[in-house]
């Protein structure tokens, strides 16, 4: 594919995922503060995000597995999630982290469970596109775009 | 790069998040301030000399002292609120308690929008209150309030020409004991660092 096609791939491929909600403005900044002293920010930063959510993900299942769940702890777990992921603009985890906190408040379990599904999907969800995007970001540069 | 290091002012960042640190770091140093980050509220105040841990590093404050009272001059403290342990409210109340550092702007970033924790912010002395995630319009908000303690910092000066005129030059710390005894706080609370032999560790 020559540099044209792939710019016209990348660029459509950015847009759907603000489209349908992948992503929000915040992804948008994070660009904005990648230059030539820094051109590896935004994939550090989503990294460092991938480790932090998986780390979470699974304090959460382990939380919610214990015989009397300490709600709170929860909502500590989902309290940070819900951050970081808004500092990514990962705007569908967000989301899914707000209903889940309405359930913690409820001390839903049921709730809480599907809720944790819910995030988990979005979360494999999200990291599958932006892995395609960076995917797309190299062959572009490979190119010599 | 071509900017003296004195010319620039420096924040201190606390963020228990990574990500966030990350975030916060790049915004200060996109806007050309000198930066460090810390993960707690008590690593926070360890850097400011205001030290009440066991825990210390003495390597990463070997730093040249900056004229003035703590070794690493601060310009300015920009905290997140919601942290475990010592909260980012917690962290400005003793920053505001301290003779030493009260004239440090302080500002609370949280991701939560709750007025009452906003008004007992700014009431305890906070400059501002961002929501996260903060953005670059927001940094640009904080060079006035260094201006404006820079500018304070220097009438002080010359007002009591007295008051920071060291008898011994190896002193320091007595003269911030000493200011803070008059005032009625412990002196343990403002005990500044000193190159980390002079400091006493409590505990």
């Amino acid at each position: 594919m020559d540099v044209v096609q792939l710019q016209k791939q990348l660029a459509d491929y950015t847009r759907s995922l603000f489209n349908e909600g992948y992503l929000d403005d915040q992804f948008n900044q994070l660009q904005q503060l990648q230059d030539e002293s820094n051109p590896e920010f935004v994939a550090e930063v989503v990294s460092l995000f991938f480790q932090d959510s998986q780390r979470l993900v699974n304090e959460l299942a382990k939380d919610l597995e214990q015989q009397s769940v300490d709600f709170k702890k929860v909502d500590a777990h989902v309290h940070q999630l819900k951050g970081s992921s808004s500092s990514i603009g990962a705007q569908r985890v967000q989301k899914a982290c707000i209903s889940f906190r309405n359930y913690c408040d409820e001390q839903n379990i049921e709730g809480c469970l599907k809720c944790l599904q819910q995030l988990k999907n979005e979360y494999s969800l999200v990291k599958n596109k932006l892995e395609t995007l960076f995917k797309l970001e190299q062959q572009l540069l490979e190119a010599g775009g | 790069m071509g900017l003296a290091t004195e010319s620039q002012f420096h924040v201190l960042a606390v963020d228990d998040s990574i990500i966030d640190r990350k975030l916060i770091e790049r915004l200060l140093k996109t806007s050309s301030y000198q930066v460090t980050t810390v993960d707690s509220g008590s690593k926070a105040l360890e850097f400011l000399g205001l030290n009440e841990d066991k825990h210390r590093d003495p390597n990463q404050l070997s730093f040249s002292p900056n004229n003035h009272h703590q070794e690493v001059e601060v310009n300015l403290i920009i905290t997140d609120y919601c942290m475990p342990g010592m909260t980012g409210y917690d962290l400005l109340k003793k920053v505001k308690e301290s003779s030493s550092l009260r004239n440090i702007p302080v500002v609370i970033m949280s991701s939560e929008n709750v007025p009452s924790r906003i008004n007992r912010c700014l009431e305890e002395g906070a400059e501002e209150f961002f929501l996260k995630p903060v953005r670059l319009c927001d940094v640009n908000k904080l060079k006035p309030h260094m201006m404006k303690a820079k500018c304070k910092e220097n009438q002080e000066n010359q007002e009591n020409p007295e008051e920071d005129v060291q008898p011994q030059p190896q002193q320091q710390s007595n003269n911030n004991k000493r200011k803070a005894m008059e005032e009625g706080l412990s002196p343990d609370r403002t005990r500044p660092r000193f190159g980390g032999g002079l400091t006493v560790a409590s505990n």
